[in-house]
């Protein structure tokens, strides 16, 4: 049903994109114009000479004019062109195209973890008021927020490997026993069943495991708060009422309509949960030795590499922009009123 | 929601109020134990560690924590708990200053765009939809690898990150009182547009902006360290928890977990103090918003 009106929101919400992309872009040609000194001397490189600076600066277009170089910047962007990487003489887009699905492996695997623990503990927390899982919830999430995730992989490492054994050495997707599956998604845990090779599963998985933990703490805490508080003002409202006196079953009531109507806030967390998992993902990756785009951007922030780094900046934001709308998308499915209101 | 039945009486005055919210809420009460040890320390940090915080001692390198050395040494034979004391003092520092410009900053964009509206309105919150639409932590690294990798620039770019926060409470609460009675009597009585802003309607904001403070504090740190742990800003003799848990990272696959674990709950203690305040005086200020 309304489905014309939800569509016109969809496509209005994409427009809406739009704005926020240019800003993203003008704010990483900034960034890139912003660097101390002169850029071509950077992205010549140490030894370069007099001559070769120049040939940098005009193939960088740093003798036009700001607004002639932001066209330029903005057509090889169209082009995917990212510029090249100091460190490796490859394309950045190559490189970051070819480290994304690690990174992207790690964060969904750490999301759906987070979610499958937060959630239901939101609403035990909401459904018992005052009892235990109520209180584990509170200390959950005051705790959560306060960890530093890179201290917390550091300690889960200590814990896990070094004293009980139960985890591999903290070295990377996949031990060197193991060849990497064919790529198909770049997913080692999709890629390796696919391939029908459990034993490539496994190892990938338990390389998996521990940083994905370690994501997943940091994120518990702002899922559970809100999946707790949406469902504690849900189940206090008019509705939950009127269904309690119509003799529903309290499970009907609980998860049909209780459930269903406090997902939405929490959808909206998610968005915010992103942001922070893209950023505390560069964090994990530098620690677990994870080869994702984000150990490549703090490889790079050491040796320099400023074409890497804004082109890393500028794939998480854009990453960003997109999760936001597909999850904002998401909502007006979930919601049916949203095609009316906003129309 | 049942609001009446969460506020508490009010008619005794703000300090009854503020005494019965934290006698109804201890955990406030340790938070704000906590906050005066984290300062004492960050004042005194230099002055009451046991040991210098950069003289090494090769003979005594990689020793656990024993009755001499109460936080063991690291690689370098330095003493942990002095350098965990000491550091402090700079985490401390960062974190202030960095929440400190963003309050200004965000404070004036806020009040401009909720008084004037329109064209301003429209500019600074395009500006901070934008700052928004970066995971915040990449566009930190971003804007620290464009401007230099110093100190200083740790502190500007966790504030600009910190920006659209306060700008955004601010803005909400000068939108709705711009034309508030109060607002006009005083236009009225023939105070400048700027003067009803700043010392008329600003006010007002000040309570929920206090609750972002305390809040945003503890993720500041968080960012600040984080950004140190990765290589940015702090340089390696210098004694700072991001950078402490980074040089101690090394040694905890074998076996010396002291390095990275004390300069790690240092920093958690001093988040998890923040954000007990800022509940706490969430509370306070706001006794709807408690979850």
């Amino acid at each position: 049903m309304a489905a014309p009106g939800r569509l016109k929101v969809i496509g209005s919400r994409l427009l809406q994109a739009i704005p926020v992309v240019i800003g993203v872009i003008i704010v990483t040609f900034i960034l890139t114009r912003a660097l101390p000194g002169d850029p071509a001397v950077y992205f010549a490189g140490t030894i370069a000479d007099e001559e070769s600076i120049q040939e940098v600066r005009e193939a960088l277009g740093l003798d036009k004019s700001m607004p002639e170089q932001f066209f330029y910047y903005v057509g090889d962007l169209l082009r995917g062109d990212l510029g090249t990487s100091l460190m490796t003489g490859l394309p950045v887009a190559e490189e970051l195209g070819r480290r994304l699905p690690a990174s992207l492996e790690l964060t969904l695997v750490a999301l759906i973890i987070s979610c499958a623990v937060a959630i239901p503990l939101g609403i035990l927390a909401a459904t018992r008021p005052n009892s235990l899982a109520d209180h584990a919830c509170r200390v959950l999430v005051t705790a959560g927020v306060s960890l530093p995730t890179f201290f917390t992989g550091l300690v889960l490492i200590y814990v896990f490997y070094y004293v009980l054994g139960w985890a591999p050495p903290p070295l990377g997707r996949l031990d060197f026993i193991f060849l990497e599956p064919p790529r198909v998604t770049g997913f080692f845990l999709i890629d390796s069943v696919l391939a029908g090779d459990w034993e490539t599963f496994w190892g990938a998985a338990k390389q998996l495991v521990l940083p994905a933990v370690t994501l997943a703490l940091f994120t518990l805490a702002p899922i559970a708060r809100m999946t707790r508080a949406a469902m504690l003002q849900s189940l206090s409202s008019d509705y939950i009422r009127t269904a309690r006196a119509a003799g529903l079953n309290g499970r009907t009531i609980l998860y049909g309509y209780a459930f269903h109507n406090a997902m939405l806030p929490v959808v909206t967390t998610l968005g915010m949960v992103f942001s922070f998992t893209l950023g505390a993902n560069v964090l994990v990756e530098k620690v677990f030795a994870w080869p994702g785009i984000g150990s490549f951007a703090v490889d790079a922030l050491v040796a320099s590499d400023y074409a890497a780094v804004q082109g890393f900046v500028f794939v998480m934001a854009i990453l960003f922009v997109a999760l936001n709308l597909a999850i904002d998308i998401l909502y007006t499915l979930i919601d049916p009123r949203i095609g009316f209101d906003a129309a | 929601m049942s609001d009446a039945a969460l506020t508490p009486p009010r008619q005794r005055g703000a300090l009854s109020h503020i005494g019965y919210v934290l006698r109804s809420n201890p955990v406030t009460m340790v938070a704000f134990g906590l906050l005066g040890l984290i300062l004492f320390v960050g004042v005194f940090g230099p002055a009451i560690a046991p040991y210098d915080p950069l003289a090494s001692n090769a003979a005594n390198a990689l020793q656990p924590p024993s009755a001499a050395h109460w936080f063991g040494t690291d690689n370098l034979g330095r003493d942990v708990f002095s350098r965990v004391l000491v550091a402090t003092r700079l985490d401390l520092i960062i974190s202030v200053a960095a929440v400190a410009l963003s309050f200004v900053i965000g404070s004036v964009l806020g009040a401009l765009a909720g008084y004037y509206g329109g064209i301003a309105d429209k500019v600074v919150s395009r500006a901070l939809d934008t700052i928004m639409a970066f995971p915040l932590f990449v566009l930190a690294m971003g804007i620290v690898a464009a401007m230099g990798n110093t100190i200083e620039n740790i502190i500007y770019a966790t504030a600009i990150i910190n920006v659209p926060f306060y700008a955004r409470v601010v803005r909400a609460e000068v939108n709705i009182r711009r034309d508030a009675g109060f607002a006009q009597a005083a236009k009225l009585s023939g105070n400048t547009d700027w003067r009803v802003l700043a010392l008329h309607i600003f006010p007002n904001a000040l309570p929920p902006l206090m609750v972002q403070v305390s809040l945003n504090m503890g993720w500041a740190i968080l960012n600040a360290a984080g950004l140190s742990f990765i290589g940015l800003g702090v340089r390696p003799p210098t004694p700072e928890w991001g950078i402490m848990v980074a040089e101690g990272a090394q040694y905890i696959v074998s076996g010396e977990w002291w390095l990275a674990l004390f300069p790690g709950l240092a920093l958690m203690l001093a988040v998890f103090t923040f954000n007990l305040l800022g509940d706490g005086l969430r509370d306070m200020v706001d006794p709807r918003m408690r979850t």
